[in-house]
Formats: C-alpha cells, sequence, structure tokens
C-alpha cells in the first residue's frame, strides 16, 4: 500500500495516470450531478457514445492522434448529436427517449464503422484508436493530463460563477424565465460543459461506459445529501475515488482496460450509497418500516 | 379606454392573442384588460388554455399573433413588476434544496449574474416564510413538505419577488380549508396594498367570494369583467360546453340569464 503511494508520486506513469483519472472523476461527478438532477442521465450517455465518430474523422483528417485533436474531434460530434436531440424533441413528436436512441446508435454505428476501416487501412499510425472505446488509462502522459486540467478547470470555474443560475435552471426553469434568465443559452452552456467532461474521461475511460461516470458519483452523492453544494462536492470525490483506484488496478494488475475496472469502483461506491446513507438508504428504511410496524401493532397510536 | 394613456394604467392588457403547439390553436383571439389593485379569477374547462394565457403574458411561450403589455410596456421591460406561482406539480420536489433556499430564489433576478444571495437575502426570506406560517420549516430539505406546504413555499417565492402584479397558476390545487384561508387572506392583504393577482381558479363556487373580476376561457374568451356582471350560469355553461351537471347556487340571479339558459333546454 504505502509502496503504491510512493509510485503514484514519483512513478511518471502511474502520477499522469492518478492526476488523469481524478480529473475526469471531479469534473464528471459535478457535471453529472447537473445531468441527474434534470433527469438527463441518458443524453450524458447519447453524448459520449455519439463522440466516436469525431474521434475517427478527426484522425482520418489530420492523421494525428494527439489527444487535443481527438478530443477536438469527439466534442464537435458530440455537441451536433445533443443539439440534434434537443431540436428533435422541440420540433417533432418523437419522445426524448427515442430521439436519444436513434442518434446514439446511429452515431456510435459510424463511428465503428469508420474504426473498422482505419484499423483496416494498415496506417501504421492507427494503432490504439480502438482503446477509445473502453479506455486505457496507461497511455496518458503528463501533455494529455495537462490538457485535461485546463479544460476540466475552466468547465470547473465556469459552474463555481454560474452555480446559483444552473440551480434555478434545474429546479424550475420555468420560473427561471420569467425573472428574465437565457434559459436557452444557458442550457447550451451547461450542455456544452457536459461535453467536455465527456471529452476529459474519453481516454480513460471510453465512450462506451463514459455515461457511467456522469450518472454514478451523482447517484451516489444524492444519498448522502440534501444540499446541492455538497452533492457538488460529493460527486467529485466518489467520482474522483473510483477514477484513481480503477485506473490503479488497470494499471499496476494487468494491462486490463481502465474503463470497465473504473465503472465497478463506482458501482461499490454506488451500492453502498444506495444501501447504507443515512435517511435515504435502503437498509434504514427496511429498519425503520420493521421497527414502526412492531410499535404500532404493540401500542396502537397512542 | 384604449388610448396609451389608459394602457399605461393597465397592470396587464393582451390584446388579439393566438397561440398555438404545433398546428392547434389553444388560445384563439384573446382580448382581456386586467384591471389593477382587483383580484382576477381566470376560470375554464381542463386545457382550456388557462395556464397557456399566464405563460404567454409571461413571455414563455412563443405567440403566435397578438400582443401583451404590462402597464403599457412589453413584459421584457416590465419583468421586476411580475411575480409568478407556477403551478405546484412542475418542479420536481425532490431536488436537494432547503425551503429557504427556494424562496430566495425569488430574488435571484433582482441581484443579477453571478452574485449570491447573502444575510439581506436570508432575512428577507425568513420574513416572507414567516409571512405564510412556514418560519419553522426554513431548513427543511423541500421533498419533506406536504403538497399544502409546498404550495406556501411557492407563494412566500412570489412574495420574495416583491412584485406589482402576481400570477398563480391553481395556488389551491391539493390544499386543505386551513391552507386555502390562509393563502386567501395572504392575497387580500397584496389587494389591499394595491397589488393585482390573477390567479388560476378551479372551484367555481368559491368566485364570488374570492374574486372581484373573472375571466371564463375556454380558447376563446367568453366572458370577462367584474364577477357580480359576468359570472353567470349562461356564461360557465358556454364556457363549460354544457358538461357542467353541477353549477353552484350562489352563481347567476334566478331571473335573467339563468332562465334563458334553462328555457335554452339543456
Ligand atoms: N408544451 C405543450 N405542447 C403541446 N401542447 C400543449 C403544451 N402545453 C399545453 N398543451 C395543450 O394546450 C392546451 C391548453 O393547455 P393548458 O395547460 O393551457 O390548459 P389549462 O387550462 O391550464 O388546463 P388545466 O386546467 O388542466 O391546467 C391543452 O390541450 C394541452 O394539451
Ligand atoms: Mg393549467
Amino acid at each position: 500500500m504505502l509502496d503504491l503511494l510512493h509510485d503514484v508520486i514519483f512513478d511518471y506513469t502511474l502520477r499522469n495516470v492518478a492526476l488523469g483519472s481524478a480529473l475526469l472523476g471531479i469534473v464528471g461527478g459535478v457535471l453529472g450531478s447537473f445531468a441527474v438532477l434534470r433527469r438527463q442521465g441518458l443524453l450524458g450517455d447519447a453524448l459520449a457514445h455519439t463522440a466516436l465518430p469525431g474521434i475517427c474523422l478527426a484522425f482520418m483528417l489530420t492523421g494525428l492522434r494527439t489527444p487535443l485533436v481527438l478530443m477536438a474531434g469527439a466534442a464537435i460530434t458530440g455537441w451536433i448529436g445533443t443539439l440534434i436531440i434537443i431540436k428533435v424533441v422541440q420540433d417533432t413528436r418523437i419522445s426524448e427517449d427515442s430521439a436519444l436512441g436513434i442518434v446514439l446508435s446511429v452515431f456510435f454505428g459510424i463511428g465503428i464503422v469508420l474504426l473498422t476501416y482505419i484499423q483496416q487501412s494498415n496506417n501504421a499510425n492507427q494503432a490504439g484508436l480502438d482503446r477509445y472505446l473502453f479506455g486505457q488509462a496507461a497511455t496518458l502522459v503528463q501533455s494529455h493530463v495537462i490538457t485535461m486540467a485546463v479544460l476540466g478547470g475552466a468547465a470547473l470555474l465556469c459552474v463555481a460563477l454560474l452555480f446559483k443560475e444552473f440551480k434555478l435552471l434545474s429546479f424550475d426553469p420555468e420560473f427561471a424565465a420569467s425573472i428574465g434568465f437565457p434559459v436557452g443559452k444557458l442550457n447550451v452552456l451547461l450542455t456544452s460543459l457536459i461535453v467536455i467532461a465527456v471529452v476529459i474521461g474519453l481516454q480513460t475511460v471510453g465512450v462506451v461506459l463514459m455515461a457511467a461516470m456522469l450518472v454514478g458519483p451523482a447517484a451516489a452523492a444524492r444519498q448522502w445529501t440534501n444540499r446541492l453544494s455538497v452533492m457538488l462536492g460529493l460527486a467529485a470525490l466518489f467520482g474522483a475515488a473510483a477514477g484513481v483506484s480503477g485506473a490503479m488496478i488497470s494499471v499496476t494488475a494487468s494491462r486490463l482496460p481502465t474503463g470497465p475496472m473504473v465503472i465497478l469502483c463506482m458501482t461499490a461506491i454506488v451500492i453502498v450509497s444506495l444501501l447504507f446513507a443515512p435517511e435515504r438508504g435502503l437498509v434504514w428504511d427496511a429498519v425503520r418500516q420493521r421497527s414502526s410496524r412492531r410499535r404500532i401493532l404493540q401500542g396502537g397510536p397512542g | 379606454m384604449d388610448s396609451e394613456e389608459a394602457l399605461d394604467r393597465l397592470p396587464v392588457a393582451v390584446r388579439d392573442l393566438t397561440v398555438a403547439y404545433r398546428d392547434t390553436p389553444v388560445l384563439w383571439d384573446v382580448d382581456v384588460s386586467m384591471p389593477e389593485g382587483k383580484m382576477i379569477a381566470i376560470v375554464g374547462p381542463n386545457g382550456a388554455g388557462k395556464s397557456t394565457l399566464i405563460k404567454s403574458i409571461l413571455n414563455l411561450v412563443p405567440l403566435t399573433s397578438g400582443n401583451v403589455t404590462i402597464y403599457g410596456k412589453t413584459y421584457k421591460a416590465q419583468r421586476s413588476m411580475v411575480g409568478y406561482v407556477p403551478q405546484r406539480g412542475s418542479v420536481d420536489w425532490d431536488f436537494p434544496t432547503t425551503t429557504l433556499d427556494v424562496v430566495q430564489m425569488g430574488m435571484y433576478g433582482k441581484l443579477g449574474w453571478i452574485r449570491r444571495p447573502g444575510k439581506r437575502e436570508r432575512d428577507v426570506a425568513l420574513e416572507c416564510l414567516e409571512k405564510v406560517g412556514m418560519a419553522s420549516y426554513a431548513n427543511r430539505q423541500i421533498s419533506q413538505l406536504s403538497g399544502g406546504q409546498q404550495q406556501r413555499v411557492f407563494l412566500a417565492r412570489a412574495l420574495a419577488q416583491d412584485a406589482q402584479i402576481y400570477f398563480m397558476d391553481e395556488p389551491f390545487a391539493g390544499v386543505d380549508a386551513t391552507t386555502e384561508r390562509a393563502i386567501v387572506d395572504i392575497m387580500r392583504e397584496l389587494r389591499e396594498s394595491g397589488k393585482t393577482l390573477v390567479v388560476v381558479h378551479h372551484n367555481l363556487e368559491t368566485v364570488p367570494e374570492y374574486f372581484d373580476w373573472v375571466i371564463l376561457l375556454n380558447v376563446r374568451v367568453i366572458a370577462s369583467g367584474p364577477v357580480e356582471e359576468v359570472f353567470t350560469r349562461e356564461a360557465i355553461q358556454k364556457a363549460y360546453g354544457g358538461r357542467m351537471t353541477f353549477l353552484p347556487d350562489s352563481v347567476g340571479e334566478p331571473s335573467g340569464p339563468l332562465r334563458r339558459a334553462e328555457s335554452l333546454g339543456d
């Protein structure tokens, strides 16, 4: 254990892995909280999947595998996919879940086709593009981590400044509009910040499982508190914990893909929170019901 | 009456308003004026467009045609004069926040961008909670409130807006007699201090008791004016399309409108 701590601080690879996955957990946790509270968890999923064709196209157009280039591609198609969903829901009779389903599968399908094409084209440079499916934290280097930190820091700064605006937008958008908040613009901004959160996590967790890093920390954090600010903090903490421990397992134990490991750690946190959180935990619920039933049967209403 | 000066003194003037969701018109050629310092009821069957009328006045839905003025100017210019109590069911009451925090949201508009509520906002919010009898619930998580308490909290949030005109969408929905009393008392107090209240209301029986003015709505405006003049059986029948099997005794004089409605044989 101490050895691992020593390595995390002094080993170049491990340090980058730890920092990168902590960042992804923090940013994903905070922005995922808003997604969950606005009942848009699935939107995060669609967003992550729609990023895949962007990654492939960015590589095909530039021939580069620099994370910044691929992240930009991911952000662009992720954003387009999301705007299509928002538009379709607004302007047609297609319901939100169908719109999400359609856009997600179409974009992801195109992404897989492009990925297969790239892999068969014998481009020596293509090796490893498929790690964006399930993530591979071991490939993180310092420059990636710096990029992630800048993007994530900007997103978190936005949330800190517009905390009250985003809170009201999430709780009561109609009232927010009635007092003059530009609800449409805030909506696009918040969605764009979620795009950033997804993009930051792609290399580590991958497009397939990224949504869990938005929904998981938020769902777990909601169990422990009744305050939005505390919820955001806890979600960041849970996200970071799951991110770091999952990445460490994946890097040190063997060359397992990181995404599934991170999600397993996240699942453990979610399960504990669902069962044991005070007030909302299912276990306490059951205990309370049993004891109150006994009390009622023995003593009557008085 | 429609001269510019008169419009300036009119809290709400709706002119030739038509609103459609996709291709179905929900409001058709609505033309109403709402006088100052009155309690005004908007009455009509489910789906009549009552909520939509309020939302179009508040600029929350796009207008197909027509226009709305608040004291002679656009809503955008007069926003700070308006308070809004949405239908209680329109928000998620499991949101992680406290009663006090929700009431403070009423002051977000005046706070402006980025600034957070401070001590002054906290004090005002507590005062508003006091007025609706919810001061002891200030730090309660909102999911632990009953329906009637939620309604009081929404009312307190509107009070915190410190407005001239209040729009309330079904403030009595699902509240008990005590809470209804308390809410009506607060409304009357507001009226005494010169505010105008526009309230979507479902209980026809209490319209004459609570309100000075009534707008009967069913896509079109069926009738609009002082309660004692326009709230007749005939008008109600017309608004509810003969689907009303029950009419309160307090409605309409036995001669006049009522007779005519009966002789139409419906
Ligand atoms: N966002 C929307 N999209 C499409 N149609 C809508 C929308 N909101 C309302 N409608 C339709 O507009 C009509 C009027 O709705 P509105 O909510 O204004 O009625 P209401 O008089 O407030 O009814 P209630 O008494 O049930 O609250 C209804 O037929 C409703 O189905
Ligand atoms: Mg309504």
